[in-house]
């Protein structure tokens, strides 16, 4: 089983490598199918270790010493587990889709080979951040996906607004990758070890203020990579990159790593519900917030981003309240919809022109019907409407919430149900039916490749059934998670009837709403709306709180401190060392008569030298 | 009144002494190469003198071996020396200044 | 008693000599007193019984290396006054003073010379040259051939210096020049060969 491990971890690096070697040549379509075909590898490896820890049994292996100086000691160590196993399946799955969908839609990109090399550096870092048994390991994988989002979102390198969103998802990540390195020195500070197994079993001997702060650090890393609230803006802006990008990294497997590691950390978090607490009402916050931003944007990528952004804080409140399976399974579920509904939304953007704003379509089921089913199916599954994986998933959610008895987390995440399905469908309305406007805009849209469809037919299946094995999945990951005991047994077909009716409501409201094409210009008066397509304010806050006086305090720090202090500095050693070459240059005069003065001179200070020693050394023997 | 090892050796430094002074004097090149010879010729007194005092013919030889380099410094000195005088027609030290920093 | 008289006259002699060839603005004068100087230097070898070195420093340096320096004073037309620049004259003799006094103090204070043995000792029923003879070309063999080589070395280095054309310098000229000179060399090959 080590070997299949290898193969599941390694396939990927293979793939990234060999496109690498060709990232300075034109477009070689033979990456795309190499690195394809070895994540394909991997994803077969990852089945096959899945069969094989459904069988009770776990592969743990440490590949070789990284690090060992004094009391550190930190291996390469890998672990298969049930947990590991559902992310390696999930990763394998979706970035194998969207490697073969992206031979299609990068087909007339000149950075083609470049693409493949990063993606699939990408899926590596994934591998490794799920599959570490340790926390460094885990760290090395957190930035190395963090890296390959940053090549990836500013693949388009030429494109000003995409170096920027690169480098603003980059930056905000590592403000919050500080806080998660806190949270591991405070581990490896206390236990003295980064192993998972030791960690776990030793973290219920330390002080409980202590777990605390390691809980709320590594919360913290967490939240920057799953884009919670406050550092959410750089998920939006990260749709800059290509969309097979954006459903790979920023909708199914990147943004879920908060998820993952809270959940991995759960018996650091089993510890302390206050915190948990905290993580489900951010949550459930976050949901209801991005779910509201959607509702009124105008671009396709950015409403999907912000459902992820949503259906984030509902992992998040799941995890907090201790339901970590629930988190997981909703993680699974929606890495596929959602990696789907972003392939579609590749595919609308590709037969459109890079046109985005779904006010300019309309009407495109007619020439897209393979796309529009399958979105419809992705949103679909999104609103969580049975028998799709979105309704298995969600609606544990807020059955959980429900048996913590927070009503308010529950009443939160019931509306944003509405808001999902509302702003879904109101996508999907606005794209494929009414009438055709983009006729109006001079577009000649049309069907992606067939191959394309064909590779996004897989997640389709499984956004249709991978609630249907809810029960299997349970048994899977419950021997490592704790399960969750529900008290609602008596409500539970009520719960499953509302929540189904807000999301039948949800898509009720959009269809009627829009079924005419959008809404008068009228609606855009209105000050909540206002509110809501500039995001709250929230990136012109940043603007005015942090980036401007930053940007004072730098220009202060240019010209005072740096003219004036640091450079005068500098400036006086190189002036007094000048000078006193300057002064000293006679001495290389370039003639020799005085050269062999100073010579001679040499010799006899020489001389004296040795004769004062000789007299000195005599006189203390003597 | 015998003479010691001590008179060959003050003899052999006073020698030194007027070739260091010829060579810090002269501008002239070949007339600091007589200098060097100077200088050359009181080291070998002074071999010559404490090879014969100790008993030793080490002294003799590395007299001898000083001769031989003398006598090569001669031959290479002159030949560069040609070939800069072919150059500048100039043999004057204070003119030698293209290595002026 | 006669060795002392000796000693004092050469040593009179030798140090007059040198100052001459020192001091003197007449190249002339200079190698003349030199060529003395070194005949003097050799009566010092006889008095201390190193006969065979005082030979050799007559038919070297009052030979070879004398004859050498009369050839290049022809050469470089220095036969007449040699006029100098002086600077500092007073540092000069204040320097040379000073290591004299401090080669003296080194020497004369009994620093090395009281703790050495004799390695070879002067076997006195052979001669100087014999017993010479003897360690150059046992213990000293190797450094011998080595200086014989760089003799050659010397030889052949001197030949091609001097006598080669070598009064142009390729690191002293800048590129334009050197383009010329290979333009200049190209055009004479051309010629050559119609």
């Amino acid at each position: 089983m080590e070997l299949y491990l290898y193969i599941a971890l390694f396939a990927p690096l293979v793939g990234s490598l060999f496109s690498a070697l060709f990232t300075a040549t034109p477009k070689a379509s033979i990456t795309g199918y190499v690195a394809s075909g070895l994540l394909f590898t991997s994803f077969v490896s990852s089945a096959i270790l899945l069969s094989y820890v459904t069988g009770g049994h776990t592969v743990h292996v440490e590949m070789m010493t990284w690090m060992a100086t004094g009391d550190l000691y930190i291996p390469f160590g890998f672990v298969v587990d049930q947990v590991s196993v559902v992310m390696m399946m999930v990763v394998t799955i979706v970035s194998t889709v969207v490697h073969v969908y992206s031979i299609g839609y990068m087909d007339h990109d000149k950075g083609f080979n470049r693409f493949f090399a990063w993606l699939s550096a990408f899926v590596f870092s994934m591998m490794i951040l799920v599959m570490s048994d340790n926390f460094a390991g885990l760290f090395i994988g957190w930035e190395g996906v963090g890296l390959c989002s940053w090549g990836l979102i500013g693949f388009w390198y030429h494109k000003e607004s995409a170096t920027w969103a690169a480098n603003e998802a980059f930056i905000m990540n590592r403000i919050a990758d500080l806080g998660m390195l806190i949270g591991i020195f405070l581990l490896y500070w206390n236990v003295g070890s980064l192993q998972y197994d030791v960690v776990f079993s030793e973290i219920g001997n330390l002080p409980l203020n202590i777990v605390t702060w390691i809980g709320i650090f590594l919360f913290i890393g967490a939240m920057g990579k799953s884009a919670q609230f406050p550092l959410h803006t750089w998920l939006a802006d990260a749709m800059e990159g290509p969309t097979p990008v954006s459903a790979l990294i920023h909708a199914a497997t990147m943004v879920t790593a908060g998820v993952y590691l809270v959940i991995r950390a759960h018996p650091i978090y089993d510890l302390i519900p206050d915190v948990g607490y905290f993580i489900a009402s951010l949550g459930a916050f976050v949901a209801m917030f991005a779910g509201t931003m959607a509702l009124v944007n105008r671009d396709m990528k950015r409403i999907i981003a912000y459902s992820t952004l949503s259906q984030l804080g509902y992992m998040f409140v799941a995890a907090g309240l201790g339901a970590y399976w629930v988190a997981l399974f909703h993680l699974m579920a929606h890495a596929f919809f959602k990696a789907l509904l972003f392939l579609g939304a590749g595919n609308v953007m590709h037969a459109m022109s890079d046109e985005l704003d779904p006010v300019k379509m309309g009407g495109l089921h007619k020439v897209m019907k393979g796309t529009a089913v399958l979105m419809i199916l992705a949103s679909v599954a999104l609103a969580g409407i049975w028998p799709f994986a979105g309704f298995f998933s969600k609606d544990k959610i807020l059955e959980v919430a429900f048996s913590s008895e927070h009503y308010i987390l529950w009443g939160t995440l019931w509306i944003t149900a509405g808001l999902t399905a509302f702003y879904s469908f109101r996508l999907i309305m606005l794209a494929f039916f009414g009438e055709a406007r983009y006729k109006n805009f001079g577009f000649h849209p049309h069907e992606a490749y067939r191959f394309m469809l064909i590779a996004m037919s897989p997640l389709a299946v499984l956004a249709l059934i991978a609630g249907w094995f809810e029960n299997d999945f349970i048994r899977l990951v419950t021997t490592l998670l704790p399960g969750f005991h529900f008290h609602t047994h008596h409500v539970e077909l009520i719960l499953i009837a509302v929540t189904s009716l807000m999301a039948l409501g949800g898509i009720a409201t959009a269809i009627i709403m829009y079924r005419n094409g959008p809404l008068s210009r009228k609606w855009e008066e209105r000050f909540c709306y206002k509110v809501l397509i500039n995001q709250y304010y929230i990136p012109k806050f940043y603007e005015e709180v942090f980036s401007k006086p930053y940007k004072e305090l730098s220009r202060l720090a240019w010209k005072e401190i740096d003219v004036k202090i640091v450079d005068a500095t500098v400036d006086m050693i190189a002036n007094t060392i000048y000078k006193t070459g300057e002064s000293t240059r006679d001495i290389q005069n370039g003639n020799l008569s005085s050269m062999l003065r100073w010579m001679v001179i040499g010799l006899v200070v020489l001389m004296a030298l040795a004769v004062a020693f000789t007299i000195g050394y005599n006189a203390v023997n003597a | 009144m015998e003479i010691t090892l001590t008179h060959y050796l003050v003899l052999s430094s006073v020698l030194f002494a007027i070739g260091l002074i010829g060579v810090m004097r002269r501008k002239n090149l070949l007339m600091l190469f007589f200098a060097t010879e100077i200088l050359l010729n009181a080291t070998n007194i002074a071999f010559a003198a404490i090879s014969h005092y100790i008993g030793d013919l080490s002294g003799q030889m590395f007299a001898f071996f000083i001769i031989a380099i003398a006598a090569s410094e001669v031959a290479i000195g002159l030949g560069l020396l040609i070939v800069w005088y072919k150059r500048t027609g100039k043999i004057d030290l204070d003119q030698m200044n293209s290595m002026r920093g | 008693m006669f060795e002392a008289v000796a000693f004092y006259l050469f040593a009179a002699l030798t140090i007059g000599m040198f100052t001459i060839t020192v001091m003197t603005s007449q190249a002339l004068y200079a190698i003349t007193a030199m060529a003395a100087g070194m005949i003097f230097i050799s009566a010092f070898f006889f008095i201390l019984g190193a006969d065979f070195l005082g030979a050799i420093q007559i038919i070297v340096y009052t030979g070879a290396v004398m004859a050498l320096y009369a050839f290049g004073m022809m050469f470089f037309d220095t036969t007449r006054n040699v006029v100098e620049k002086r600077t500092n004259p007073q540092i000069v003799f204040v320097l040379g003073v000073l290591a004299a006094v401090m080669v003296v103090a080194i020497f004369v204070a009994p620093i090395v010379s009281n703790n050495i043995e004799a390695l070879y000792p002067i076997n006195p029923t052979v001669g100087n040259s014999q017993a010479v003879g003897m360690v150059l070309f046992t213990k000293y063999l190797v450094p011998f051939e080595v200086a014989a080589v760089m003799l050659l070395v010397a030889m052949i280095g001197g030949i091609v210096l001097a006598g080669k054309k070598m009064d142009k310098s390729l690191t002293l000229m800048d590129e334009e020049e050197i383009a010329m000179m290979q333009r200049i060399h190209n055009r004479h090959q051309e010629k050559g060969e119609h």
